[in-house]
């Protein structure tokens, strides 16, 4: 059982993805790495699976198709049909290319907005939320990976990560 | 990890900066003062903004009377204002989905006061309308929405309403691609922040942003797939908005070729406000190395694009109108009738502001020219506003029925109301400079290794595949036994200061692990709050079946995520399994 991080400081995007790698070489356990700015490649490195955020977004986008289709052709065909301009109101599909534009709006709609709160949840980023970064300094040019030790080879892991390089290696209990 | 970028390319960052020196240059104008410059621009913005206020009270209490509107002419300052403020918010959605999904680095610096000033300008668009109804206070029955009429809807044949939708479309989800951006920059400014308040502002508006591997991952899909949804969104708003024109039988409006031209003049106006706010905001903030020339001269690029094909659809356009032979396309807006009748004025002013003057950016000295940039930007502002005065004017003003025709003067309200959008979008872009981070400052951060000149120089000098780094000096290695003793012996302290633990086993009586119970086969239990309940010496049925409210209480105290309510039921739970 782990109980403790060892917490490690580097100072570069392509020093702490080498280091990412070494880590990963020598199976420790890297519980998280916390970044300034998105560095590529770096989930690959850290075998982060792939996001299917945008597989949610293309349902949302379907959903918000359906609700367009769906609205309009009650309040326009079903509910109170009105002939207007001479444009055909008989049935959905006479009336549907001007049912277009908004059809295509509320796919964008339901996509976006569904799609950033699903990212927001996920990622548990709402007003109010405490930051959970371990140290100020990862939001502006530090970089630093959270590696999980058990009580007894503390010593050994930090010496790890003291020879990757690291500018820091501090301790943490989980 | 090679960041190579062909050296032809030049640096999009200059000034030799690092990481760390991008922050103190993104935040110096948040965390400094302002100067008296900025106030003064600041208070004449206000002082339009309230002039502006006035005027929409005394229309929206008088009625639109007070407007110069005529009989002939029923749509004239209001609806040119909305179509001119939509398309300035065009370039700013252009610039982040369109540039992004072309991977134009570019973009970086200039994305997030381009996506500011386009929300502030459909801000001040969608404005029109709503006073232009009379009765905003009634705004809500454009929504489709069960009414008192009966089931009365909306009609959704009418291009006036598919423009709410798209409108609402375009604000909120630029807002939200916008916000999306901001949040990992607001962090910053949270962890750098010394005063307490600044510190609790930036933490809300931050969200929490914490910088993991994973939310980044997230971040990049959801900003890839945002551009990819704002891309046609973009483009579909001005053709929707051209809709209101080009579904009428109004001759000069009644035009096929008005969604492409609009939505080519929408980022054309976009791009020249681009242009006029950025050039003064890298003098005042200092942002000479992330906007530089080479940024003022790729966008003057796309302005000579989007102005050639709006050039192209005025010279189609007459060329139609004259073409057609008939009477009444001799007053459209781009006509013989116009060119030398009463609104000839306006007519030469679209003529030489859309046409002739983008035409100096052909040569690359004035293109690079950063003066003659600024003043240009602003006669293609004055020359959009113009296109959108003489397509609603002057083809009202000359319609079939000679009878009706007539000219239009504006009173002292519609020219109030105008200014007062002006003023209004000056106060909020002034006051977003100098508390958001007006670049993007994660993004720049992450092309400086590839673009910005410090690196680019040092491959220049090293070869390619040289180290763009310094192993850091390292700190050595803390005591970790001792560490390890001090943060024992403090949750041992936590555990002894209330004696709730000794008080627990006191009440429910001891048990050890040798006579341990699988208590995940209680509600709510898995192997860790397991594990936490051993560790404050809950092993056993015959405990738990011990436990009150009281105790409950207590471990509730003990163990962090204590599933208080669930947890009610463990006691009858014990019970059985005991039994069985």
């Amino acid at each position: 059982m782990a109980d403790y991080k060892l917490l490690a400081v580097y100072e570069d995007d392509d020093h702490l993805v080498k280091a990412v790698k070494e880590t990963k070489a020598k199976k420790h356990h890297i519980d998280e790495v916390y970044t300034p700015f998105p560095v590529h490649g770096l989930d690959k490195v850290m075998g982060l699976n792939h996001t299917r955020i945008a597989i949610a977004s293309f349902m949302y986008g379907v959903l918000g198709l359906s609700v367009a289709v769906w609205m309009m052709n009650f309040m326009m065909i079903d509910d109170w049909p009105r002939n207007i301009g001479g444009k055909p109101s008989f049935t959905f599909f006479q009336n549907m290319p001007a049912f277009v534009p908004i059809m295509f709006e509320l796919t964008v709609f339901f996509a976006a907005h569904l799609m950033v709160i699903t990212f927001y949840m996920r990622s548990k980023i709402w007003p109010f939320k405490k930051a959970e970064n371990p140290d100020p300094r990862t939001t502006d040019d530090h970089f630093i990976m959270e590696v999980s030790a058990a009580k007894d080879n503390i010593q050994s892991v930090a010496e790890f990560l003291h020879s990757t390089g690291a500018k820091e290696v501090s301790l943490k209990q989980s | 990890m090679s960041h190579y970028e062909a050296p032809i390319r030049k640096p999009l960052v200059t000034g030799n900066k690092t990481y760390h020196q991008v922050t103190e240059d993104i935040v110096r104008p948040i965390e400094g003062r302002a100067n008296k410059t900025w106030w003064i621009v600041f208070s004449i913005a206000l002082v339009a903004f309230l002039w502006g206020l006035g005027c929409i009270i005394y229309t929206i209490s008088t009625g639109i009377g007070v407007w110069g509107l005529n009989n002939t002419i029923e749509w004239a300052w209001d609806i040119t204002n909305f179509v001119w403020w939509v398309g300035i918010g065009h370039a700013g959605t252009l610039i982040s989905a369109v540039l992004l999904l072309f991977r134009q680095r570019w973009r970086m610096a200039v994305n997030r006061s381009a996506e500011a000033m386009t929300i502030f300008a459909v801000v001040q668009a969608g404005l029109f309308p709503i006073i232009h109804m009379g009765r905003p206070w009634l705004a809500y029955w454009v929504l489709p929405i069960p009414n008192q009429f009966g089931s009365l809807w909306v009609n959704f044949n009418s291009p006036l309403l598919w423009d709410v939708f798209a409108i609402s479309t375009y604000l909120s989800v630029s807002l939200v691609f916008w916000y999306t951006g901001l949040l990992p920059d607001f962090a910053m400014i949270r962890d750098r922040a010394k005063l307490p308040f600044q510190k609790k502002i930036y933490g809300i508006l931050s969200f929490g942003w914490s910088g993991r591997a994973k939310d980044w991952q997230r971040f990049e899909e959801v900003s890839l797939v945002l551009a990819g949804l704002a891309t046609p969104l973009v483009l579909s708003v001005h053709t929707i908005v051209s809709f209101d024109f080009a579904t009428s039988v109004v001759p000069g409006w009644h035009s096929t070729i008005f969604p492409p031209y609009f939505v080519a003049g929408a980022i054309f106006s976009g791009f020249a406000m681009v242009q006029t706010l950025l050039i003064i905001m890298r003098k005042v903030s200092n942002l000479e190395d992330y906007i530089t020339v080479d940024h003022i001269e790729l966008m003057n690029k796309v302005i000579i694009v989007t102005g050639g094909i709006v050039g192209g659809a005025y010279i189609i356009e007459y060329f139609i109108a004259w073409y057609s032979g008939s009477a009444y396309e001799d007053y459209t807006y781009l006509s013989f009738g116009a060119a030398t009748g009463p609104y000839w004025w306006a007519f030469w002013a679209l003529i030489f502001c859309n046409m002739i003057a983008p035409i100096t950016l052909w040569w690359k000295k004035l293109r690079r020219n950063i003066m003659w940039t600024f003043i240009l930007s602003i006669i293609i502002n004055i020359g959009m506003w113009f296109e959108r005065f003489d397509i609603i004017v002057l083809c009202l003003s000359k319609g079939r029925t000679p009878s009706t025709w007539a000219m239009f003067s504006p009173t002292f309200v519609d020219v109030g109301i105008f200014i007062g959008t002006i003023g209004f979008f000056f106060v909020l872009f002034l006051l977003y400079s100098r508390s958001f981070p007006v670049i993007a400052q994660a993004e720049v951060k992450s092309i400086l290794k590839l673009s910005g000149d410090r690196y680019k120089s040092m491959r220049a000098e090293h070869g390619d595949d040289v180290q763009l780094y310094e192993l850091p000096k390292q700190q050595p290695l803390p005591d970790f036994d001792k560490l390890i003793e001090e943060l024992e012996n403090k949750n041992e302290e936590v555990a002894e200061d209330g004696g709730l633990v000794e008080t627990l086993i006191l009440n429910i009586g001891k048990a050890s692990n040798d006579v341990a119970d699988d208590l995940k086969k209680l509600t709510g239990v898995g192997p860790a709050l397991e594990q936490k309940l051993n560790q404050v010496g809950v092993y056993t049925y015959n405990q738990i079946v011990k436990m009150t409210e009281k105790e409950y209480h207590i471990l509730d105290q003990l163990i962090s995520k204590f599933p208080k309510t669930q947890a009610r039921f463990w006691s009858g739970e014990a019970n059985l399994l005991n039994k069985n």
